[in-house]
């Protein structure tokens, strides 16, 4: 049963290495296999005909994904820090004002209106690492963190020692929160490598395009070309390789997540299974 | 509050940055349901356009969208609660009785590999299974001489595909936070039980099953609060803007989506957004209130 669902977890990513891996004319005549039946790699040599398009979305992508994911740590977890301590008077109100917007939004349209228009962030780098910086779900995910890794005696005598407050957080919290840090790191992390949504909204400039939104326009563009292939009669199929050019582009882009996986999977479970036992 | 402010200053400016950045990110944008209430000019801006009151809600209201995207929104996902949280429930007591090290963290790494992959991957994999020409489906079909079948142009299939995409996505990350409840639970119930002669469908029934109780009730309160907003990057990188299927898999989220992107309908999907905010937020608070009355500990806030 449970080697059944995992097949079929696996196979979806067995088709598209297979058909990445095969010849179009072998997909066009016989469709997708789970085995490629025609070994070539021409949707590969597709891709990277004209790879300074893949490179700059990649150079995008990790970009955003670092500095994103490096700012949106160093202020969750101040935030966090400063939410859970005893001795500050406001921490439930400014929680409440965190969380209050998980409540209600003024949503899609009129934050959209609000970013591009008034704050003119069309076509910036700030626009892509910006809205996703916190979360209220991580925050409270990192205060219960904090609350529970870093006793209170040890800020205490912290104090008493002459540390300030942000000497506290740097060296005292940050060492102790690590596992928690890692977690909620890879959170943001994934977020900003699998974002597509704010391209889709507010870049105009291909040169900006991150890379799964790169990976949408092509899969489209390509769709696009098939469809006037098929409504003019010519067959562009036979010079362009579509079918293959797609799936090798899925995996070029995906390529980085699955190599990342093995080693990057233990600490999610591992942080999950503490966040959802400790509360 | 000065003297407070004046104790704490450094604490106060470490939390600065958030405040702001909620600010900006969700308070300042409430301002701009002002536009459900307007035909939306491009020239005049929030207070330019012309104010209409409620005319964009009653022109959602007799066109029928919004009873149509109401019934989707709720229905999918009153669907993949319950599914969902029954397949993890399910997977993870299986999982949990399997013996062998080794084939059980193979399997866990598996299960929870498509939560990794983007919705944009999803969407190649929906296409390289399902499309009319080569996809595998009909690859499969063909063999058997019963296809090929036009899958995307048949609204009923993706009512069910979509719920199975959602599954499929999701299936790993819930298991895992069932599956360390699981862990939590004293090894010494399973002890007596089995000294009292319990077998093991007895001992899950009995013992692992209720103890989920707890895990199950926070995370279903926390998707019923959000039972009014979807899964949007599902949804939209499935179905994409794809007219045939709309009627069976429109949600609200993408019907504001396609109003911002495609047809500039700016009145009309604040209105839709707004409805969707009010609902949902009513929703929460009433079943918080509920809660608190039936159990003090599960309520939310």
């Amino acid at each position: 049963m449970i080697l059944i669902l995992s097949l079929i977890c696996i196979i979806p990513f067995l088709l598209i290495l297979s058909g990445s891996f095969s010849s179009n004319e072998s997909i066009v005549r016989d469709g997708y296999h789970l085995f490629p039946t025609d070994f070539s790699l021409e949707g590969y040599k597709m891709v990277f005909k004209f790879p300074t398009q893949v490179l700059k979305a990649y150079g995008v992508t990790v970009f955003t994904t670092v500095v994103g994911t490096a700012l949106g740590l160093f202020l969750i977890t101040m935030a966090g820090f400063v939410l859970q301590r005893k001795d500050f008077k406001y921490r439930n109100a400014f929680s409440f004002f965190i969380y209050f917007t998980t409540l209600f939004g003024g949503g899609l349209v009129p934050w959209y209106i609000m970013l591009a228009n008034y704050f003119n962030l069309t076509d910036t780098y700030t626009v892509l690492i910006f809205p996703g910086l916190m979360t209220p779900f991580l925050i409270i995910l990192m205060k219960n963190f904090i609350r529970s890794a870093v006793p209170d005696e040890l800020i205490e005598s912290a104090k008493i020692d002459g540390a300030n407050d942000f000497r506290i957080y740097f060296s005292v919290v940050l060492k102790l929160a690590m596992p928690g840090i890692a977690t909620v790191g890879l959170f943001l992390a994934l977020g900003y490598w699998n974002d597509w949504f704010t391209s889709s909204l507010f870049i105009n400039n291909p040169d900006m395009y991150q890379l799964q939104f790169y990976l949408y326009n092509t899969m489209n563009t390509i769709t696009f070309i098939d469809q006037m292939a098929i409504g003019t009669g010519i067959t562009l199929s036979q010079d362009v390789p579509t079918e293959s050019t797609k799936m090798a582009m899925a995996i070029v882009v995906t390529g980085p997540i699955l190599f990342l996986y093995p080693f990057v999977q233990r600490y999610f479970v591992k942080g999950l299974t503490i966040g959802a036992v400790k509360g | 509050m000065l003297k407070e402010l004046n104790k704490n200053k450094i604490m106060f400016l470490m939390l600065l940055p958030t405040l702001i950045f909620f600010l900006i990110n969700s308070y300042f944008p409430m301002v701009g349901i002002y536009y459900a209430f307007t035909r939306y000019d491009f020239e005049g801006g929030l207070f330019g356009s012309p104010f209409v009151g409620l005319e964009n809600f009653k022109f959602l209201w007799q066109s029928g969208m919004l009873l149509k995207l109401t019934t989707n929104t709720v229905g999918y996902n009153l669907a993949f609660i319950i599914l969902g949280n029954g397949l993890a429930i399910f997977c993870a007591i299986l999982l949990n009785e399997i013996r062998g090290k080794v084939f059980k963290k193979i399997t866990q790494s598996v299960m929870f590999l498509p939560y990794f992959i983007s919705f944009v991957l999803l969407s190649v994999i929906a296409y390289n299974m399902f499309n009319y020409e080569s996809g595998f489906v009909n690859t499969v079909l063909k063999r058997f001489e019963a296809g090929p079948v036009d899958i995307y142009n048949t609204p009923w299939i993706w009512v069910f595909l979509i719920i199975i995409f959602y599954l499929w996505k999701n299936l790993g990350y819930s298991m895992v936070i069932y599956l360390a409840a699981i862990t939590g639970i004293s090894d010494e119930y399973y002890e007596a039980a089995r000294i009292d002669g319990a077998n093991i469908f007895q001992r899950i029934w009995y013992i692992t099953v209720p103890m989920l109780k707890p895990t199950f009730v926070i995370l279903l309160l926390f998707s019923l609060g959000s039972i009014m907003k979807g899964q949007f990057d599902l949804f939209y990188q499935l179905i994409g803007n794809n007219g045939v299927l709309y009627n069976a898999t429109d949600i609200i989220d993408t019907y504001v989506y396609r109003s911002l992107k495609v047809t500039f309908d700016i009145g009309m999907a604040t209105a839709a957004g707004l409805y969707q905010s009010l609902f949902g937020f009513i929703l929460i608070m009433t079943v918080n209130y509920i809660i608190r009355k039936v159990n003090e500990d599960y309520a939310l806030f």
